[in-house]
């Protein structure tokens, strides 16, 4: 029987993926970027998980906002990307340094 | 094992394997591809927790239209691959340590007896969408307004970074059709007199050459 630990650890181990995925590619910000979009997804399985064991529908609900802001955090991101591709001609992370960081 | 949980560690190790590869796959467009296999497999698993309209969302909004702009804006942009997965191998050690830690962190936690429970309280309503919609109109009303509103922050932001002054700056190749029509003959033609020049040594050829340079202007586009 399926039990709310097997959940947990599957989201764990998306969590860590993620986290994983940002030092691996820290080179690379399309991947950065959905190295988070992977990080959002291990907390939403959390949320999903407890709202069912816990018959409780406010987690489920979050899952929702949360999904609200991640699209709004690729868009916003996948813009600036954009922005700094036309202007630099390249996304790498080492030729981002005009604010001299 | 019953059905169930055959069907769970199914979807989960698609999940795990795919989300293993966005991470180390060379091609950006691969590691979008993986990442929407990713969305759709985890959709599954939230079928299997009976969070049907969220999973559904998941594969309409996300997979339909997050996932379709990361693959737009990857395939648009000309990526070196090489210069991309500079210091892959190098950050892997730390990397691998720090999600090693993570693991074994969260299993110490979710192995927990308290995590054990396998009994499902069920929801209070009959429909998980009606449900859903019923308290997001009621008790949530305001968070649901507040996502409204950050959703339309983030489109004027990203058209706002994105906009480059539409056909007036300067990179452009677009045609105003208006400033064709009023073009005046003055604006595209130019004509210049010249000097009558006259090569002296030359009788009557010279003299020739010297009226038809008077009377041909020279004309010239600007």
């Amino acid at each position: 029987m399926l039990s709310l630990s097997h959940y947990l650890i599957l989201g764990a181990i998306l969590f860590t993926t993620g986290i994983v995925g940002i030092f691996l590619n820290r080179k690379n910000l399309i991947v950065l970027l959905m190295a988070i979009e992977l990080v959002l997804l291990a907390v939403n399985m959390n949320f999903v998980a407890f709202a069912h064991y816990h018959g409780d529908p406010a987690g489920q609900l979050f899952v929702f906002f949360i999904l609200a802001a991640a699209a709004a955090e690729a868009a916003v991101g996948l813009a600036i990307l954009v922005l700094l591709f036309r202007n630099l001609k390249s996304i790498h992370v080492d030729d981002l340094d005009t604010l001299r960081g | 094992m019953d059905f169930e949980a055959f069907i769970f560690f199914f979807l989960a190790t698609i999940l795990v394997v795919a989300s293993l590869r966005v991470i180390t796959a060379r091609n950006p467009v691969h590691a979008v591809l993986y990442l929407i296999l990713a969305f759709f497999t985890a959709a599954g698993v939230w079928l299997l927790l009976e969070a049907e309209f969220l999973a559904l969302v998941l594969v309409m909004v996300y997979i339909g239209a997050v996932m379709v702009l990361f693959l737009f804006v990857v395939m648009m942009l000309d990526l070196d691959l090489d210069q991309v997965r500079q210091g892959f191998w190098r950050y892997m050690p730390l990397g691998a340590l720090i999600g090693f830690i993570i693991v074994l962190e969260m299993g110490a936690i979710f192995t927990h007896r308290i995590f054990q429970e396998s009994a499902v309280v069920p929801m209070p309503g009959e429909s998980n969408t009606r449900m859903l919609g019923a308290i997001l109109s009621t008790d949530f009303a305001y968070p649901f307004e507040l996502a409204a509103v950050l959703l339309l922050v983030a489109i004027v932001a990203a058209v706002a970074l994105t906009y480059r002054g539409g056909r007036t700056h300067s990179g452009s190749r677009a045609i105003n059709p208006a400033e064709q029509v009023r073009v005046q003959a003055a604006d595209r033609l130019r004509i210049v007199k010249m000097p009558v020049t006259r090569e002296e040594s030359e009788g009557v050829e010279g003299e020739e050459a010297g009226t038809e340079g008077e009377q041909t202007g020279e004309t010239k586009a600007c």
